[in-house]
């Protein structure tokens, strides 16, 4: 692959650069040999056009610094005329011309590499259907879990959940009314959706590790996504409607579904009891844990427990100055009643 | 190109533009030669293109000048006044309750990044810039919903209130989402639409939401 591009390259240079073409295959393949050395090769995404992109930056290169070096050979003549000093300014200029270059290679092979918005662009490979389709089956539970179930690895129709997620509870934290005071509510919400899927999910797979079970870390994003789905109905049905007996329905129904689904497939790709049991333990755990944080933490009920929480913590200042008035009129008004009743 | 051979316009779009035959060879001075105009006519010529920016989203018929000459100056005019008029006003810190200037800044700015993101990721055809551009001039009905409420709640806030304040924000909501799905779902492959549009409506439905939930202390 590499060397019919180089050949062709080869032929439309000069005669002179052709010696030069030939240790550069050597570099590339070791010895003209038709196996690549992996070891050598980058580690990029597995995209060809980089290989391709990268090997025209160094016929570029190797262009300019013939051509620097015709021309740095005109320019020495000159520098010869101005002694030594010309000489040392002008090997200087193309040392720092050259560490200039290398610099430049670098910082684009690193932007190529992790500013790379390709690498993404697998997971976001979706149609409508397809994502209608999967976020109806989030709340099916599988059947056959002796048999490994597959997951897509998408990571579409998980953001948009997480995003519709923290719509939802902006909404619910204002209707509440609910004061944050170190921060925003938006950060909070952000914060807390984000937070609990990254987070979370790379518990899991960090415990999956450990339990020997058969899921990537995208899958388990993906799954633990569209698991989301069940909280974001319960979350907008429970912030408009304050029935708390509706809400453990649809906590225990529709929470209850979704966990279950990804319990089931989790079970499905783990084998051993023990292992099933930690892994789909902790999961359901915390997912169902979660919807219940998510109802309690921005309720208007809630509201008047942490205000009383909060009375005791209050500054010291502020209470004495907004009681002491209180009390001394209290005082003054009973002693006042006391010396009338005497009188 | 192979890539352009995807972008389809369809027919009905006006095409409208500067036509200027270079005449003869332009000498290098002519390249410099915004520098000695007056400030005033740049400023004017700048202020005239956003002005003709302002008149495609509020009529939003398919035309592709908004995407051609993308400028952000639009976006971060409206983004400003937005964030300064939603300004909690409490000179209270301990009741943080309406938003601050920077959280909206960041929200749109941010939520405008990620729908590009997105879009390019699902295979669009348009550019980073041009797309936040877009989003960012199809505010412009919110700001005028978030004008509207502004004098709406200085007559009072009652229900009647509300509800005024309710509809005109739900229905600059849609005017956006309509102007901005307009010039950005062409740019996708067909049977996508939907997968664009969603981000976007959710993106206007908490800029809406922060409007409509707005109260001045």
């Amino acid at each position: 692959i590499m060397s019919a591009p180089a050949a062709a390259g080869g032929g439309g240079r000069s005669g002179a650069a052709a010696a030069d073409w030939g240790g550069f295959e050597d570099n590339m393949q070791g010895g003209g040999s038709a196996v690549i050395d992996m070891e050598n090769m980058d580690d990029t995404s597995g995209s060809s056009f980089e290989d391709m992109g990268e090997m025209h930056q160094r016929m570029k290169e190797e262009e300019e610094e013939e051509a620097e070096g015709e021309a740095g050979a005109a320019e020495e003549e000159d520098g010869e005329f101005l002694g030594m000093k010309g000489l040392r300014g002008q090997l200087g200029r193309q040392v720092a011309d050259q560490m200039w270059q290398v610099g430049k290679r670098q910082a684009s092979r690193a932007f190529s590499l992790y500013a790379n918005i390709d690498i993404l662009r697998p997971y976001f490979d979706v149609e409508p259907v397809q994502v209608r389709a999967r976020l109806l089956e989030s709340m099916i539970p599988v059947k056959m879990i002796n048999f490994p179930q597959k997951i897509a690895g998408e990571l579409y129709g998980p953001l948009m959940l997480v995003f519709t997620l923290v719509a939802i509870l902006l909404h619910g934290m204002k209707t509440s009314d609910t004061i944050i005071r170190e921060g925003t509510l938006m950060g909070t919400a952000i914060g807390t959706c984000f937070g609990y899927w990254l987070g979370v999910s790379s518990f899991i797979y960090f415990l999956a590790y450990l339990c020997n079970a058969q899921i990537t870390m995208v899958q388990m994003l993906s799954l633990l996504g569209y698991g989301l789905f069940g909280h974001c109905i319960t979350l907008f049905v429970t912030y408009n409607i304050h029935f708390h007996s509706l809400f453990y329905i649809f906590w225990l129904g529709v929470g209850g579904l979704s966990t279950l689904r990804m319990v089931a497939v989790l079970v499905s790709r783990t084998v051993g009891h023990t292992q099933r049991l930690i892994l789909c333990g902790t999961l359901a755990a915390l997912h169902m844990l979660f919807l219940l944080y998510l109802h309690f933490a921005y309720h208007k009920v809630v509201e008047g427990i942490l205000d009383t929480l909060e009375g005791p913590n209050m500054p010291p200042f502020q209470r004495v100055a907004r009681d002491i008035p209180v009390v001394s009129n209290a005082v003054l008004n009973t002693t006042a009643k006391a010396v009338a009743l005497t009188l | 190109f192979p890539g352009l051979a995807d972008v389809s316009i369809s027919e009905d779009i006006p095409v409208e533009g500067e036509i200027t035959v270079p005449v003869g060879s332009r000498s290098p001075d002519e390249d410099y030669s915004t520098l000695d105009e007056p400030v005033r006519d740049t400023i004017m010529r700048d202020l005239r293109a956003v002005g003709k920016k302002f008149v495609h989203v509020m009529y939003p018929k398919k035309s592709s000048a908004l995407l051609r000459d993308w400028d952000l100056w639009g976006p971060l005019v409206l983004c400003v006044s937005l964030a300064l008029m939603l300004q909690g006003g409490s000179a209270d810190s301990k009741d943080d309750g309406g938003p601050q200037f920077a959280e909206v800044f960041v929200i749109i700015w941010f939520g405008a990044v990620v729908i590009t993101l997105n879009s390019k990721l699902l295979g669009g055809t348009i550019s980073f810039f041009q797309s936040l551009c877009v989003l960012g001039y199809c505010v412009l009905p919110l700001t005028v919903a978030m004008l509207v409420c502004r004098l709406v709640l200085l007559a009072g806030s009652g229900t009647v209130s509300f509800i005024i304040r309710l509809i005109v924000v739900v229905a600059m909501f849609g005017w956006s989402t309509l102007a901005s799905t307009a010039f950005l779902a062409d740019s996708q492959p067909p049977n996508r639409k939907a997968l664009v549009v969603y981000p976007i409506f959710l993106f206007y439905f908490v800029i809406s939401w922060m409007i409509l939930t707005f109260t001045p202390q």
